[in-house]
């Protein structure tokens, strides 16, 4: 077998590892909202309380992310083995495709989805040996799956080298540190539409109340994930505004123009102006919380069009995708 | 100073809200505690108080926010509608194809968003608002920056971050080592600010985050302003080039020139330059079959003072001379043709670039032959280049590889007036043939000519003969370039991004010890306190604790814990 084709294999079996860690991951949302019911109906009883609302309605008093001996959680654990799995999967398989390509593995969309795919995994990973943020597995194994498995199928292009334009150590920074910030993007985004929903919840939004988002309460308070959300987003708008001062040198170079709003650029600039927007909103009174975090959400999605509305519908100079 | 404060960094800040008490946050609704005469509430306010408050509205936050949001917007239909700038053929046809909405689209500015007055009026009054509120900031800051950290308070608990212990250390020694370990092991730059008094240590760090953050704004400030003024002084000229031929540094030499309003045309330096060879190299592997991998033009560049050098100039490799940069933009094949009329003479002689119209290079191009002997019809010809021809069944030839293995002119022949003596000028590379007869074969089909370097063909219709040289030259299209503000966009925006992971990730903290002796054993507390979230406080201030000598920590107030939530007060 070619190497290209291991992994492609590879690469399809992380996808399938990160479905299983997903579905583990919801199980155990799930399951642990069970127990958290029983827990506080019994507090309840413990404290003679006679309130009869629903237990669900009321904010959780603290993070769900406390020590408090908790016991043992079975279907996260096979979800964190599968997600290690799935990840080391998906780097064996980017390493692979640098070598049949003999290159840096991220010069086109396939290529992008599969490294911005894995940062994503790392960055959830990481944040998860500094503390328990579980509760992001679902989403972020979810996404992820999703993007693999479009990547796979609609973005997949052979391995192979480079045109001129690209032959370029710029080609590993400008487009490596945009990798990172997507991947980051990601890991923030779905934070911020988890304080979104729970922060609706908490307010007693209808339609968040019914039953079915007991597993919100097992989420952190809106403060906490909106904390959270806002650190990353830090990182990724530095490495953004990195890609883009990156993108200039190089088009510098290789386009004879620094700056020459093209399509890519102009959604570039576009997405870092909703970010910057974003860190303004939350210091502006009226504008923090739940405002500043819907900024992340037209963010993230303006770089997910980025990446595949400007790539396939738009013809700039920017069409790296390998896709005709 | 008026009640206004910028801070991108985003974080509600516990400090400046003591400093500076009775300030907004955003700056929109002056309240009682600043010192502002006029209020919005009072009816009529004058002239200056209507200024004043337009100016404050502009300078405030939400203002800012609103002009971000409606430049992000108005950034998108350029990515969306063709724009002049990129591609002007392309804004032609959408004309043609929508004439009425394509109209009112036109008189809006919409085919070149980027210096509409719309788009340069959001990004002006954002840069006005930035100025705004930048200028008081950095004005406060510089004050700031000679501030002693505030005085150890005299209640703990009210803080966000604490640590106690006890130790056989005497007060003196703990408030020494306190400070010796938060000043840090560099004398010239240390971490913390510190101040000691009678046990007691006040510390404070994180000026250069608001620096950090004000050398941001006034970075982006820079920039605008360096690309502005590159704009002005650049130029711009492309010329086609063939092999063995050169051009110089001159206005006229170029195809095309463009250049800003402070242009000097003295400005260009008089270099010369000859394309000695062009070479590129294109994938055979099946994956790839044909992809460019690399394109190389050697040149010889003569200096005015007559100095020659050889250079290169490569994709992503442009040749830097006398501040221009030259760039390898496009390239491709220039067959050379000799026409003769039908009474012999040479009518047209001459390299003729074919523009590549794929990769494989189906090369496109048109020659046109005005100067034939008096009384005969013009020609003009037009055809494709195929670098590696194959014929197929039906005679139909193409090409398959984008070097020239086996070359192939194939060419249409037309008559009658070019209509070159109008006076409007002409596209080199079309040929309008609208008023021109095709030659046609007895079938009624366009008669295609075919010929191999070297070959000699006679024209249909007696028109007389073409030729093709012997040899195919190649030609590059080059780009000359001169902005002299680059150098300074690059500083601008280097500086800018310094100052935004400044004013990110330095934290601002203060920390406050104080130790007192009870019963013979030293009791020690540490505080802390930061601006906005920071996860990094409570460490701090454990790190504080263990600094001090003969530590033994006291069980007795766990510290808070650090890790799970950071409900940090917040604004
Ligand atoms: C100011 C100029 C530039 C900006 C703002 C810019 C922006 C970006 C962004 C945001 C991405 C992230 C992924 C995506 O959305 O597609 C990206 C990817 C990429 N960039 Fe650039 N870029 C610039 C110049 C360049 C230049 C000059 C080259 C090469 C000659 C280049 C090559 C690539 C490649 C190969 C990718 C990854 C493949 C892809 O997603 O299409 N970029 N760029």
């Amino acid at each position: 077998m070619e190497i290209a084709e291991l992994s492609d294999l590879l690469v399809w079996a992380a996808a399938t590892a990160l479905a299983v860690a997903m579905i583990a991951f919801a199980v155990d949302l799930g399951r642990r909202t069970d127990e958290r019911v029983e827990v506080k109906a019994q507090e309840r009883v413990a404290a003679g309380s006679v309130t009869t609302t629903a237990g669900a309605d009321a904010p959780a008093p603290v993070a769900g992310t406390d020590g408090v001996a908790e016991p043992r959680r079975r279907a996260a654990g096979i979800a964190m083995s599968t997600t290690w799995l799935g990840t080391a999967m998906l780097l064996v398989a980017i390493v692979l495709r640098g070598l049949a390509a003999g290159r840096a593995p991220w010069a086109n969309m396939y290529e992008f989805t599969m490294v911005g795919s894995f940062i994503a995994l790392v960055v959830f990973l990481l944040l998860n040996l500094r503390r328990d943020v579980r509760f992001l597995g679902a989403f972020v194994t979810g996404l992820v799956t999703l993007f693999l498995v479009v990547g796979l199928n609609s973005f997949h292009v052979a391995a192979t080298g480079v045109q001129p334009a690209l032959q370029n150590y710029w080609l590993v920074l400008h487009v490596g540190v945009a990798i990172a910030a997507t991947g980051i993007f990601t890991v923030s985004f779905v934070m911020s539409a988890l304080q979104l929903l729970r922060d609706s919840r908490d307010a007693g939004s209808p339609f968040l109340t019914r039953p079915g988002f007991h597993w919100l309460d097992r989420t952190p308070a809106p403060a906490a994930l909106e904390s959270m959300s806002f650190r990353l987003n830090a990182v990724g708008f530095v490495l953004w505004t990195f890609t883009l001062i990156g993108g200039a040198i190089w088009a510098e170079d290789a386009w004879g123009r620094y700056w020459g709003w093209d399509p890519k650029e102009v959604w570039s600039f576009v997405i870092w102006v909703v970010y910057a927007a974003y860190l303004h909103a939350r210091t502006t009174r009226g504008w923090s919380g739940r405002r500043a975090a819907w900024f992340v959400v037209v963010g993230y999605a303006c770089v997910l069009f980025n990446f595949t509305g400007v790539n396939l519908i738009f013809n700039g100079k920017h069409s790296y995708s390998g896709l005709s | 100073m008026s009640g206004r404060t910028y801070r991108p960094e985003g974080i509600a800040d516990e400090f400046t809200q003591g400093v500076r008490g009775g300030e907004n946050q955003d700056g929109t609704t002056p309240s009682s505690g600043t010192p502002a005469p006029t209020t919005p509430q009072v009816p009529w306010i004058g002239w200056r108080g209507m200024l004043r408050w337009t100016w404050r509205q502009l300078t405030s936050m939400r203002v800012a926010l609103m002009l971000l949001m409606l430049l992000a917007v108005a950034a998108v239909p350029g990515s969306i509608l063709p724009q002049r700038g990129q591609d002007p053929a392309a804004v032609v046809e959408y004309l043609g194809e929508h004439p009425t909405t394509g109209e009112w689209l036109d008189r809006f500015g919409f085919f070149e968003v980027y210096s509409s007055a719309w788009f340069s009026a959001i990004y002006l009054l954002l840069f006005v608002s930035l100025v705004g509120c930048i200028v008081p900031r950095t004005i406060a800051h510089a004050r700031a920056l000679r501030n002693r950290p505030p005085r150890t308070p005299v209640r703990f608990a009210r803080f966000p971050a604490r640590a106690s212990g006890t130790t056989s250390a005497t007060p003196q020694e703990v408030t020494a080592a306190a400070e010796a370990h938060l000043r840090g092991g560099r004398r010239w730059l240390p971490t913390f600010r510190v101040d000691t008094g009678d046990g007691t240590v006040a510390a404070e760090r994180g000026y250069l985050r608001e620096t950090g953050n004000l050398l941001f704004h006034l970075a982006l400030l820079g920039l605008v302003v360096a690309v502005g003024v590159g704009q002005l002084m650049h130029y711009r000229g492309q010329a086609i080039i063939t092999e063995g031929r050169g051009f110089a540094n001159a206005v006229v030499d170029y195809d095309t020139f463009e250049s800003g309003a402070w242009f000097q045309p003295e400005s260009l330096v008089p270099f010369s330059m000859t394309l000695d060879s062009f070479t590129s190299e294109f994938a055979t592997d099946a994956v790839a079959f044909a992809q460019s991998r690399d394109f190389t033009a050697s040149v010889t560049v003569t200096e005015p003072d007559g100095s020659a050098s050889a250079e290169t100039i490569k994709v992503n490799h442009p040749l830097v001379i006398d501040g221009s940069k030259v760039y390898l933009q496009g390239n491709g094949y220039a067959p050379d043709l000799l026409v003769h009329d039908a009474e012999g003479e040479v009518a047209f002689s001459g390299r003729v670039p074919f523009l590549p119209e794929d990769q494989v290079y189906t090369s496109r191009g048109v020659v046109k032959v005005p100067d034939v002997s008096a009384g005969l019809d013009q020609v003009g010809l037009i055809g494709y280049f195929l670098p590696t021809a194959v014929i197929d069944e039906d005679g139909s030839a193409r090409s398959v590889f984008p070097l020239p293995e086996s070359p192939l002119l194939v060419l249409e022949v037309y008559r009658g007036d070019l209509g070159l003596d109008d006076g409007v000028p002409q596209n080199v590379y079309r040929l309008d043939t609208a008023n021109l007869t095709p030659s046609l074969d007895a079938d009624g089909e366009r008669v295609k000519l075919l010929l191999e370097p070297g070959d000699t063909v006679d024209l249909p219709d007696g028109l007389g003969t073409v030729t093709l040289g012997e040899e195919v030259p190649r030609f590059v299209a080059l780009d000359l370039r001169h902005d002299p503000s680059l150098a300074w966009v690059l500083t601008f925006s280097l500086m800018a991004l310094v100052g935004l992971t400044g004013s990110l990730f330095l934290p601002r903290r203060r920390v406050w010890v104080r130790s007192w002796t009870h019963d013979g054993v030293t009791h020690v507390e540490v505080a802390g306190l930061a601006r906005g979230d920071d996860v990094g406080l409570q460490p701090e201030v454990d790190r504080t604790l263990a600094a001090v000598p003969g530590l033994s920590p006291d069980p007795a107030e766990p510290t808070p814990d650090p890790a799970p939530t950071h409900e940090t007060k917040e604004g």
